[in-house]
């Protein structure tokens, strides 16, 4: 990643190639809070900040990250914020603020959308944000564009003074590519002092400024060197492409045959659109069809360029149903919408089997110790009055609203939001709603965003319990360090804060349980849910995943094959059916329980479980 | 660079999150570029270490520039970790010229645990990826593994499997080579192992 060898190819990842294009960039400074698809990126930066003399932090949340980056570009700092598309509306009120007072140094924001929400909850399209806040934006379409697209992101803001966007999906952060590589500069960007009469205050007259550098940056996109135009010289039918269409777009047009006909015109000028640039390849034209991720953004502002000029061309897209309206883009929905505008057809496949194949459910990792709080918490809550309201948040244990977690949540909103939901129930408890309320977070997740919530249900003593459930580690993004790791980004040993006295620094009670020690957990549960008032439980056990990957339990977790009575007993496949966990499964052919060798952990709770005693753990408690 | 024979040579490499696969996938484009190809790779994993579906797309060739995702139905070679995700994937990327290997060993979805879903038939399951296919090669690799001492090496035995196959653009040396410059120790004895008895596997089959 460090080497300084222009000319050489790689085969990069697009999130390598954004850290890549950062060191090419000597930036100054970089702040991120975990996301996917582009978690990857701070991490790689913070391993070699220290050699390219350069600071990059985990931030506590995005909104610190983006702030922190503003900041830094008042030192005339280059910054680079990574967030994905929730981070970026979590932010949404310091970029307004920020475009419109501007910046000093560079400052360029990555912000990766998720088309088909491969690990997000959500589809939003960031393309929005631009255009709201009046922030140009740009899309690479390949791993190289993705590189090389940094240190122009970092010159287009130093020279007109605003931060500008990378937008990218997941098959870029995820997808990897060829990359020749450019020259590390010898040094970071020169920094200045701040200067007395230096401002950046955001002030509503600032307005008009900020849609003059608009003006300006529409003039500079019509010769942006990432749009092309690839086809014959007048159209009659013409692909618009932004981000990954393009290269879907190329290939389904070599597979058709259509390449001598039909145009292909790709932007990565999201935002402000090189309008001039658009109505040369528009006349002429016929039809149009537009390929870009999530909404139809760029097909909506097409029409509007073409109705503005009476232009008489049929648009067809995400919008009139030619590619799906959700999902991302693929080679094949892609090919079916130019078989549409083109009439050309591919040859006919033979048919595989319609016959439906059984969907693999996400569950929590062999081990994993929410299984142990959900399976105690709702078990606790059966035996209640009313089975008692969950609301869950954002992290591995939002899959506890499936049969991995025992369907224990009835809503889940957006990260850091479950205390929020949870201290209206508390309230409402006072009203006559009888039931109890509980509700989680992960570690992370209570240092990003949960800690205002708890202050305001503590403040108003609401009715509730809070379970955060401290596994060590922002796991589902990869094990990201928090403020509870005492780790950071470059690596430096700081103090972890303890959450325990976090919670009791602001005047509530927290008390702490082992979610392995099923026995001992129930009971605390249950006299927390009968004590009035904001009650926190900090369930601590390290995440199965983080475990293994140090080393493995020495410990055999094995079944009795003497003792278990399979199908005869009464407890109906308890280990495998209810408790649920990938390690416990089933010897179909002696009807009786087995312990998955390759993916037992070892961590014992099945054992504790089983009503017959049948499955034994050997060894030792830990290596 | 050698001629390919098909151009671009679309490989899917699909399993399980935790098999294995993103190594898997790097290691053979990576391999690739350092001959001069131009390399595309997809990978498709979302939450991946939590037990769901994760396939990875390499694809090939001697100048095209390519999207990292193969045409339904375009693949030349599928590898394999887990039989049902193999079927899933030999449906929609297999064609006439597909030759697969994969790990015949079920790793059963929560929902079969749970008395919910219904694993299919393994004879059938198997049946169906070779009909699918121009050749079909299962290989225990998940078993090798275990043999040789840990069960992580299953995408190396089956990398092993790969490199026997007749259209595979990289041979039993060049992976022996990588090996090499991967792994250090006894990591690299095990994993030297479970290569060997991969590509053994494949061989045996064909004898």
């Amino acid at each position: 990643m460090t080497a300084n060898a222009p000319g050489q190819v790689c085969l990069m990842q697009g999130n390598e190639a954004i850290v890549r294009g950062a060191l090419e960039a000597g930036i100054n400074f970089a702040a991120s809070y975990p996301g996917s698809p582009s978690s990857q990126v701070l991490g790689m930066l913070g391993k070699v900040a220290k050699e390219r003399n350069f600071y990059a932090e985990w931030s506590t949340n995005e909104t610190c990250a983006m702030e922190a980056c503003i900041g830094a570009s008042l030192a005339n700092a280059r910054s680079l914020c990574i967030v994905k598309q929730n981070g970026l509306l979590f932010a949404a009120d310091a970029i307004h603020c920020g475009a419109q007072h501007g910046v000093k140094g560079g400052m360029v924001i990555v912000t990766s959308d998720d088309p088909s929400a491969h690990s997000s909850t959500n589809e939003f399209d960031s393309r929005y944000q631009a255009m709201s806040a009046n922030i140009p934006m740009l899309e690479p379409t390949s791993m190289q564009e993705t590189k090389d697209m940094v240190p122009y992101a970092f010159e287009l803001s130093e020279r007109t003074h605003q931060m500008v966007i990378i937008r990218l999906t997941t098959r870029v952060c995820h997808g990897r590519g060829n990359v020749v590589l450019g020259e590390l500069p010898e040094k970071p960007h020169q920094m200045k002092q701040v200067g007395e009469w230096d401002r950046m205050v955001c002030v509503s007259y600032l307005r008009s400024a900020m849609l003059q550098k608009m003006d300006m940056l529409r003039q500079e996109f019509e010769n942006c060197p990432y749009n092309h135009y690839v086809g014959p010289d007048h159209p009659k039918e013409l692909i618009v492409a932004g981000g990954t269409g393009r290269l879907y777009g190329q290939e389904a047009i070599r597979r058709l045959g259509v390449g001598d006909r039909v145009g292909l015109l790709s932007l990565a000028t999201i935002w402000p659109l090189p309008e001039e640039t658009i109505l040369r390849h528009l006349e002429g034209v016929e039809k149009v069809l537009t390929l870009e991720e999530v909404d139809p953004v760029l097909e909506r502002n097409l029409q509007a360029i073409a109705g503005s000029h009476q232009m008489q061309i049929t648009f067809s897209g995400r919008e009139d149903g030619a590619l799906p309206k959700i999902g991302e883009l693929d080679p094949d929905n892609v090919a079916r919408a130019i078989s549409l505008l083109t009439g050309a057809k591919l040859p006919e496949k033979k048919i595989a089997s319609q016959e439906p194949l059984i969907e693999r459910e996400l569950t929590f990792c062999a081990g994993c110790p929410h299984r142990a709080t959900f399976h105690i918490l709702k078990k606790v809550l059966r035996q209640e009055k009313h089975p008692g309201a969950v609301i869950g948040d954002i992290g591995c244990y939002i899959m506890s609203g499936q049969a991995a977690g025992q369907y224990a949540f009835q809503a889940c909103n957006c990260m850091g939001s479950g205390i929020n939901l949870a201290e209206a129930l508390g309230q409402l408890t006072h009203y006559g709603l009888d039931q109890k309320v509980v509700t989680v977070c992960g570690d992370s997740t209570f240092f990003h965003t949960i800690l205002p919530g708890l202050v305001n249900a503590t403040y108003h003593n609401a009715n509730m319990l809070l379970m955060v459930l401290d596994n060590s580690a922002t796991a589902m993004t990869g094990f990201q360090p928090h403020p509870a790791t005492g780790i950071t980004a470059m690596g430096d040993q700081v103090p972890p804060m303890d959450i325990q006295k976090v919670v009791e620094g602001i005047g509530c009670k927290a008390e702490v349980a082992d979610p392995f020690d099923v026995a001992e957990t129930e009971k605390t549960i249950r006299r927390l849910l009968n004590t009035p008032g904001m009650n926190v439980l900090i369930m601590r056990q390290p995440c199965a995943t983080l475990m293994s990957k140090k080393k493995k339990r020495q410990v055999k977790v094995y079944v009795d094959q003497n003792v278990c009575l399979g199908d005869g007993c009464g407890c109906d496949k308890y280990c495998s059916r209810v408790w649920g966990c990938p390690g416990n499964t089933w010897d179909f052919k002696n009807n009786k329980a087995y312990i998955d060798p390759v993916t037992c952990v070892g961590c014992g709770v099945c054992a504790k479980l089983c009503p017959s005693g049948a499955i034994k753990v050997e060894g030792g408690e830990e290596a | 660079m050698k001629k390919l024979k098909f151009d671009p040579l679309n490989i899917v490499i699909c399993g399980i999150g935790g098999q294995g696969n993103v190594l898997a996938s790097e290691v053979v484009g990576s391999a690739m570029t350092d001959r001069g190809y131009r390399v595309a790779i997809g990978e498709t994993y979302g939450a991946s270490q939590r037990g769901g579906s994760v396939m990875s797309h390499v694809r090939v060739s001697e100048d095209q520039e390519l999207s990292v995702l193969i045409p339904s139905g375009e693949a030349h070679i599928i590898i394999g970790f887990e039989p049902l995700e193999t079927l899933r994937m030999t449906r929609k990327y297999a064609g006439p010229n597909t030759t697969i290997v994969y790990d015949p060993r079920p790793v059963y979805p929560l929902g079969v645990l749970q008395g919910i879903q219904q694993y299919p038939d393994q004879e059938a399951l198997m049946a169906e990826i070779a009909e699918l296919s121009a050749a079909a090669y299962p290989v225990p690799a998940a078993d090798i593994a275990m043999e040789v001492g840990d069960s992580r090496a299953a995408n190396i035995a089956l990398l092993g499997a790969f490199t026997q196959l007749p259209d595979t653009p990289l041979s039993q040396e060049d992976l022996e080579k990588i090996l090499t410059q991967r792994f250090k120790g006894a990591v690299l004895e095990l994993n030297q192992k479970a290569f060997a008895k991969g590509c053994a596997a494949v061989n045996k089959k064909e004898a």
